[in-house]
């Protein structure tokens, strides 16, 4: 077959499938060949471009267009306008507000901005096809860390760009690993993390599904660096689509021997096998993962030992995130000086986010790390759907709340932490003046009460009196003294409960406290008397702090 | 109380098929999970017999294999329907409103949150994020994503599934 001339590029993912996007792709293979050009054109499936709302979008490359909201109709016409006569149907073009991609630049601040690193195929190549990973320079990285570099250069390396752990903590990934390689052991392993399950984050499941190889190279990238051999992906079982993506590139990359027994003729040996998660959130929580592999209740250990020294099968154990090691292979190829050329020197690189709620534009974004969130709502989303600007919940439901006053703070860890926030996982989730406060940290309550795994008696029990209130909070009716025990209760939940769950419902609590007391404050009662029953559970709440 | 399982009329093949997947795992604890992901897939549910079945396989107590199955909300020892409803309880659809679409189906289907219908045609699940937020708010019908679902929307949904 000769090489083709236009490349028709259909992202499939959750978002775009269940407008029909499988129906498109179909459609557009039948066109095609009726206009007998099937050996000049090829339809691809690929990973989302981003924005989540434009119902489904082709991307015809080389051209560099990218077509909108289409429908069966719109296929045959662009087919016979613009495939066969060369003319753009400028009436399905994707709004020119919907940008930044990289095809689709609108100005030379987009273009730097929107440089980017993890989702820099995404959309752009068939992620079935390990032929185009590698044409994309894939693997290039892990080549030459195996055949020129030694594995504590490697270290050295990720250490010296700065990078710090995607998945929420910030946690310096070079440091993490430092830890984990010197240990001896006759096995160590490493894993990725993609038990995404914070509400609001969707960003690694788009990465697996968009571009698997890099996750892959990440993971051997690690394997080399820690001298561990085998690998494994914790991912979601509801995830479909990214296990049966993830499951291909590894099958792809072992017929290559780019996982297997000597890899790129050096004696390096590296495997991967997917883990299937049930669904707890508590086992995004790295030792909770652990124990949920080795077959148990997904309740997190006691630290130390950390899993760098005693993880998996009591192994040595280096976990990161998928987002955290699909950034690897190109620091690695392109050196540490080059991506600390992105973010901000606390924060080296770009950072994913899904940006979601009252915004024009939906979807997942790739920014340097550092620009404000009003930038992010303005540039990336499109600005507000509809009303104005109330607050954003950063980092998915375990987040900050964070008010108007914050808009002009740079988004990166040391930045957030000076004025007293977690920049969180990558989840933004922007909310317009018509979301009562109240409402909406009841919804973020019911999820923590319903994932609290039990363990601990503050997370247990403090989550349990913490709802009732948000509950009376969110009725208007609160007792008096409400929010003063809701302080209380969320500062011994953050000094005395066992693991990051049970201490991160004090984040979003605290914060809207921070922006929205009044409004809160407004929701209690003060002829209410708290019944002698509530009496007894305050006393004893006031025992344990 | 009658067996749930055998009721079913195909028990015995079912455990003979789960039974050579166990032996085909590694021997270790760590492939329990992935074991109840394939009893699941073959019964529907995990009742206390195929547990049982498990444990006395694997030489672990059956108190050990309750402790997982309870643990994970993929795990579910009820019946499922035919059709499985799943309504995301993310912060981004409830925002947007998934409160009044479990309203809505549980008044169109008649049972509550973690029911299943007389008829076994569906059962009504709650799930957090499915991480199509773009789209909130979501409900899975089995493996379909339907989003912007309100209320008004909910029986046309339905009538899909038979």
């Amino acid at each position: 077959m000769a090489t083709p001339r236009l490349y028709v590029m259909i992202p499939t993912d959750a978002d775009t499938v269940v407008v029909g996007a499988r129906e498109i792709k179909s459609r557009f293979s039948s066109e095609i060949g009726a206009q007998g050009l099937s050996d000049q054109i090829k339809v691809i499936e690929t990973g989302s471009f981003g924005p989540s709302n434009a119902g489904v979008i082709a991307a015809v490359q080389p051209d560099g267009v990218v077509y909108g909201n289409l429908t069966p109709e719109s296929v045959g016409e662009i087919v016979r306008e613009h495939f066969c006569k060369g003319r753009i149907c400028g009436r399905f073009l994707l709004p020119r507000e919907y940008p930044p991609t990289v095809e689709q630049a609108t100005d030379a601040r987009h273009t730097q901005a929107a440089g980017r690193i993890v989702l820099d195929n995404c959309g752009r190549i068939d992620p079935d096809s390990i032929e185009e990973y590698i044409a994309t320079d894939g693997y290039e990285a892990l080549g030459r860390a195996l055949t020129e570099m030694t594995p504590p250069q490697v270290v050295e390396t990720v250490r010296e760009a700065g990078l710090r752990g995607r998945g929420g903590a910030g946690f310096p990934t070079g440091l993490k690993w430092s830890f984990c390689a010197p240990v001896q052991a006759d096995r160590k392993f490493v894993i990725c993390n993609a038990d995404e399950g914070e509400p609001g984050t969707f960003k690694d499941r788009l990465i697996m599904e968009g571009d698997p190889h890099k996750v892959i190279e990440g993971m051997a990238l690690c394997g080399y660096a820690i001298g561990a051999s085998e690998g494994y992906v914790y991912i979601r079982g509801e995830y479909r689509l990214s296990v049966e993506r993830m499951r291909k590139a590894i099958e792809d990359a072992r017929a290559m021997g780019l996982l297997g027994k000597g890899i790129f003729g050096t004696d390096f040996d590296f495997d991967i096998e997917i883990k299937l998660g049930a669904g707890a959130y508590v086992c995004g929580e790295e030792t909770a993962l652990i124990e949920s592999m080795e077959g148990r209740r997904g309740v997190p250990r006691l630290k130390p030992p950390f899993p760098a020294s005693c993880g998996y099968l009591g192994k040595p154990t280096n976990v990161n995130n998928v987002e955290t090691l699909a950034t690897v292979p190109a620091i690695v190829r392109n050196g540490a000086a080059w991506f600390r050329g992105f973010g901000t020197e606390n924060t080296p690189g770009t950072k994913v986010y899904t940006i979601i709620g009252h915004v024009r534009r939906p979807g997942l974004i790739e920014v340097s790390a550092g620009v404000t969130l009003r930038e992010i709502i303005d540039e990336y989303a499109g600005g507000m759907s509809s009303g104005t600007f109330k607050m954003a919940q950063l980092g998915g439901t375990a987040g900050d709340v964070l008010g108007p006053e914050m808009l002009d703070v740079p988004m990166d860890y040391d930045a957030m932490q000076k004025v007293g926030h977690v920049l969180g996982s990558g989840a933004i989730l922007v909310m317009n003046q018509t979301v009562e406060v109240a409402d909406f940290l009841d919804s973020c309550m019911r999820f923590f009460r319903h994932e609290s795994c039990g363990s601990c008696n503050p997370c247990r029990n403090g989550l349990q009196v913490l709802g009732e209130i948000v509950g009376r909070l969110k009725k208007k009716n609160a007792y008096p003294g409400d929010i003063e025990l809701m302080e209380e209760v969320c500062m011994t939940l953050k000094s005395a409960a066992f693991c990051p769950l049970g201490q991160s419902p004090a984040s979003p609590l605290m914060s809207a406290l921070r922006y929205f007391r009044p409004e809160l404050a407004a929701a209690v009662d003060p002829r209410r008397e708290r019944p002698r029953t509530q009496r007894v559970r305050l006393d004893l709440v006031e025992l344990a702090v | 109380m009658s067996n749930p399982t055998t009721e079913a009329g195909c028990g015995n093949a079912l455990f003979a098929e789960l039974g050579e997947f166990i032996e085909g795992q590694s021997k270790g604890r760590d492939a329990l999970i992935p074991i109840l992901h394939k009893a699941q897939d073959l019964f529907g549910f995990l009742p206390v017999d195929v547990q049982e079945f498990v444990a006395a396989k694997m030489g672990l107590p059956v108190g050990e294999v309750y402790g997982v199955v309870t643990f994970y909300h993929y795990f579910t020892m009820q019946p499922r329907g035919r059709h499985t409803v799943n309504v995301c309880l993310g912060t981004a659809c409830y925002v947007r409103g998934a409160q009044k679409v479990v309203e809505a189906l549980t008044e169109e289907l008649g049972v509550k949150m973690g029911e299943t219908t007389p008829d076994r045609r569906f059962s009504l699940t709650t799930q957090r994020c499915f991480g199509a937020c773009g789209l909130a708010p979501v409900i899975m019908v089995n493996d379909d994503v339907h989003g912007r679902v309100t209320p008004k929307k909910v029986a046309a949904i339905l009538a899909r599934y038979e």
